[in-house]
């Protein structure tokens, strides 16, 4: 099966932040199968199969009600006097794939992934949701050489977002017994290391939203009903380095192992999508070093947002690495560009190198921060094409 | 899933859409937003259209009413945006080139040039803003959707810093850097912020709506990303001066009419002699191109507003008024600089005053919020082209040292850039410098 995103996807990465973070912090864990859903792309013009599909006012009429499994293209009709709106459902009812504003008298081709299953095919005329459908059946096994290396991609990449985690959780330890001794030059060493590891695989955790904000919101994001809830490592961050003390903030070290306990817990039944998680998540962590990292806004306090930015690239790089095989079949140029763009940031980075870290970033002057940002730029505009490619 | 998005809109407002959408989606997105509005006429040529040729048919139809935000041709010999009639709003951005692969940088002059020809004929970029894939980002911002062409151009130019750089030639071109592309010189008064000078390309968009100008860099500086960066820009909000003399002549912030004299663009004798470079002139991929030079000058608008009507006038030598030259009726009664005060700027900039060189001004006024002061952050962001900047913008803004006005005007940014001559059909802007 060969896993293509869903156009208005039904489940949609959480903006954990900015959006009033903690107001959605009692949300169960999101659907977990992104890759379940296969869904349609009606920009593609290389269909295996066209099935016309005529619709009117009051009528949905689908040319063919078996269908093999694999690529499928609806012509679809409006031969009505609305506009009308095609809608692939599930049995369940939930909207696989959809193709809205077709005018009047007009057609468009509508490509969609089907896996085996059942499935309704529905015409709403003025776009309602409701309307006369259609049963198909889809069956066999759709087929296609790139699947093999996305599904490896995407185990592959399981595996690290694990031992991400696994590196997380054992370094965020080490920093919460500092913080229990109230040894603040001990716990201010070890802030930022123990972030390392979220931050390479922070879109996934994102996919959870109550993770992420009561493991790493700021403060400066919360409204003032969310401030006495705030949790999470910034908590610390803000006490060590502002406050100068953790004295009486213990409890929010074993809440931050507690939570990402949680986080753990939940890896194994996680299905993680090359498209969806794996090359939108890359482009999500560079979205997050141009937004938060550059300015200084994630690291108010410790001023230790380079070590961050290093860990977004470096998540972003491992997902382009597994997907390299296939991004360079199918859009050689860009591989070029990514590789080019990840080496030129990462050797800018090699610069601000101190120690095991890196120079504090309130001393990363404007001509400074301007080129890291020409270098964040660069390499987030190809970036963001790495999922069409591997869709393509 | 229904309700979301695109699907919100009322349905009549689809319905009144008057495009058929093709089975081939591409096809969409290379119709011209003009066509997308349904203006008058075009929807009966789109059943005709539909398919094939679109592009030709949307331009054609384009061009005969400028009036109606049309689209101003992109090929030819010159590169529009220069003799073109003055639109309403500016965009300008000066970038720095980040790599030293000369090979990308002629990939990108070419990706630029193609969304140059689409964006100027209202179309968009690439496959536009919901043509492609659902899980790529669409190759065009999609906020010029549904707006006409707006007479939208776009003016190339390469600074002296692309040719040299720290002393290095990063692209194999400093021999052929024009011996009319010099740096400045310093003039007296001069406050320059380098973050707000200089550049190794510049890209010039005028329109008369402020969004397609803007659309347009937007999506240059996205293309762009990994080959230049944006060094500056600035937004310019009123046109300083106007290049056909029957209409009426714009004003400046000091309240004043601008560019009475300026370079009609329909004068192909003075354009030919002031303004298009010759392959004569020292540098032959130059030939039939223009120097660009630009200038931020911040006018102290609180202490203008002070200052008396007879002084102000003085200081311009014409009437506020009617913009009339001292000592005269009408705004174009002839000049004679004799009437004027010395020190008055007309006077001093004036052709005669010159060794009657003559530039072509195409400024805009600019007011970006205030200063934190209190005062305005506005003036005049000038745009002059010329032949050749040394017999142009420096003779003349050398004369300009005792110019009564420069109490209340300081030049705060700078650029001085070559614009290579006009794109031919399937060619790229540079061609003429890097092919």
């Amino acid at each position: 099966m060969r896993p293509v995103p869903v156009r208005s996807a039904p489940v949609r990465r959480v903006p954990a932040r900015r959006a009033s973070a903690l107001a959605i912090a009692g949300v169960a864990a999101v659907s977990m199968s992104l890759l379940s859903a296969c869904g349609g792309d009606d920009g593609e013009a290389e269909a295996t199969d066209s099935i016309a599909v005529t619709a009117t006012d009051d009528s949905c009429e689908v040319a063919k009600k078996d269908l093999p499994a694999g690529k499928t293209t609806f012509k679809v009709s409006n031969k009505g006097s609305k506009v009308n709106e095609f809608e692939v459902l599930k049995p369940d009812g939930k909207i696989l794939a959809e193709r809205e504003n077709i005018g009047p008298g007009t057609k468009v081709d509508f490509v969609v992934s089907l896996p085996a299953g059942t499935y309704k095919l529905l015409c709403s005329a003025g776009q309602t949701g409701k309307g006369p459908s259609q049963d198909i059946t889809v069956s066999g096994q759709a087929n296609g050489t790139g699947d093999q290396r996305l599904t490896k991609a995407a185990a592959d990449y399981k595996t690290y977002v694990i031992a991400q985690v696994d590196d997380t959780i054992a370094k965020t330890r080490l920093f919460v017994d500092a913080v229990k001794k109230n040894d603040v030059d001990k716990a201010k060493e070890l802030y930022a290391p123990s972030r390392v590891g979220w931050e390479a695989i922070e879109p996934v955790a994102e996919k959870f939203g109550d993770i992420d904000p009561k493991v790493d919101a700021r403060e400066a994001d919360l409204s003032p009903a969310e401030k006495k809830d705030w949790s999470g490592w910034h908590l610390l961050e803000k006490a060590l380095w502002k406050d100068g003390s953790v004295k009486g903030k213990e409890e929010y070290g074993d809440r931050l192992l507690a939570d990402l306990a949680v986080l753990k817990g939940r890896l194994p039944g996680l299905t993680l999508d090359p498209v969806n998680d794996m090359a939108a998540g890359a482009k999500e962590l560079l979205d997050e070093v141009a937004t938060g990292k550059v300015t200084g806004e994630e690291e108010t306090f410790s001023h230790t947002d380079l070590v961050d930015f290093k860990a977004n690239v470096d998540g972003a790089r491992k997902v382009y690495e597994l997907l390299k095989p296939v991004v360079q079949e199918k859009d050689a140029q860009l591989a070029k560009d990514l590789d080019d763009n990840f080496g030129a940031v990462e050797t800018l980075l090699e610069k601000y190198e101190k120690g095991d870290g890196y120079v504090s970033y309130d001393k990363v002057g404007k001509d400074d921060r301007k080129k890291l940002a020409d270098a964040v730029n660069a390499l987030g505009e190809p970036l963001s094409k790495l999922a069409g490619a591997v869709a393509k | 899933m229904t309700g979301a998005g695109p699907g919100d809109r009322p349905e009549g407002q689809d319905a009144a859409m008057p495009v058929t959408e093709p089975a081939d989606g591409a096809a969409v997105s290379r119709m011209s937003r003009r066509r997308m509005l349904g203006f008058g006429g075009a929807s009966l040529l789109v059943g005709a259209a539909a398919g094939a040729g679109l592009d030709r048919v949307a331009v054609a139809e384009e061009d005969d009413d400028p009036a109606a935000g049309g689209a101003v041709p992109f090929h030819g010999a010159h590169q529009a945006g220069i003799a073109t009639p003055v639109q309403d709003r500016l965009h300008f951005a000066a970038f720095d080139v980040t790599t030293g692969d000369r090979a990308k940088l002629v990939r990108m002059l070419k990706d630029w040039t193609a969304a140059a020809a689409a964006m100027t004929a209202g179309r968009p970029v690439g496959q536009g803003a919901t043509g492609g894939p659902a899980v790529a980002p669409p190759d065009d911002t999609g906020e010029a959707e549904g707006l006409p062409p707006s007479r939208l151009t776009l003016t190339i130019g390469f600074g002296p810093s692309l040719f040299a750089k720290d002393g290095k030639d990063r692209f194999g071109i400093g021999a052929r850097r024009p011996p009319a592309l010099v740096d400045l010189p310093h003039f007296p008064g001069d406050n320059l912020d380098p973050a707000r000078s200089g550049g190794d390309i510049a890209v010039q968009a005028c329109a008369d709506d402020p969004q397609v100008a803007v659309h347009a860099i937007r999506n240059l500086a996205r293309i762009g990303f990994g080959v230049v960066a944006v060094r500056w820009s600035q937004l310019g909000f009123g046109k300083t001066s106007s290049t056909t003399p029957d209409a009426q002549t714009p004003r400046n912030l000091f309240g004043f009419k601008d560019g009475t004299e300026n370079i009609a663009g329909t004068d192909d004798a003075l354009l030919g002699k002031h303004v298009w470079a010759s392959g004569g002139d020292g540098s032959d991929w130059m030939a039939g191109g223009s120097y660009l030079v630009a200038r931020r000058i911040r006018m102290h608008i609180e202490t203008w507003d002070r200052t008396s009507l007879r002084e102000q006038e003085d200081i311009f030598g014409r009437s506020k008024g009617e913009g009339a030259p001292a000592g005269a009726r009408k705004e174009r009664d002839a000049i004679v600089l004799s009437r004027m005060k010395p020190d008055a700027h007309v006077r001093l900039a004036h052709p005669d005053s010159n060794g009657g060189t003559r530039i072509l001004r195409r400024g805009y006024s600019f007011t970006d919020g205030s200063d934190g002061l209190g005062r305005l952050e506005a003036g005049l962001f000038f745009i002059a082209f010329q032949r050749d900047p040394r017999t142009g913008f420096i003779r003349v803004q050398q004369s300009l040292a005792t110019d009564a006005m420069n109490e209340y005007v300081q030049h705060v940014g700078s650029g001085v850039f070559a614009c290579p001559p006009g794109v031919k059909e399937g060619g790229y802007w540079g061609e003429t410098l890097f092919g």
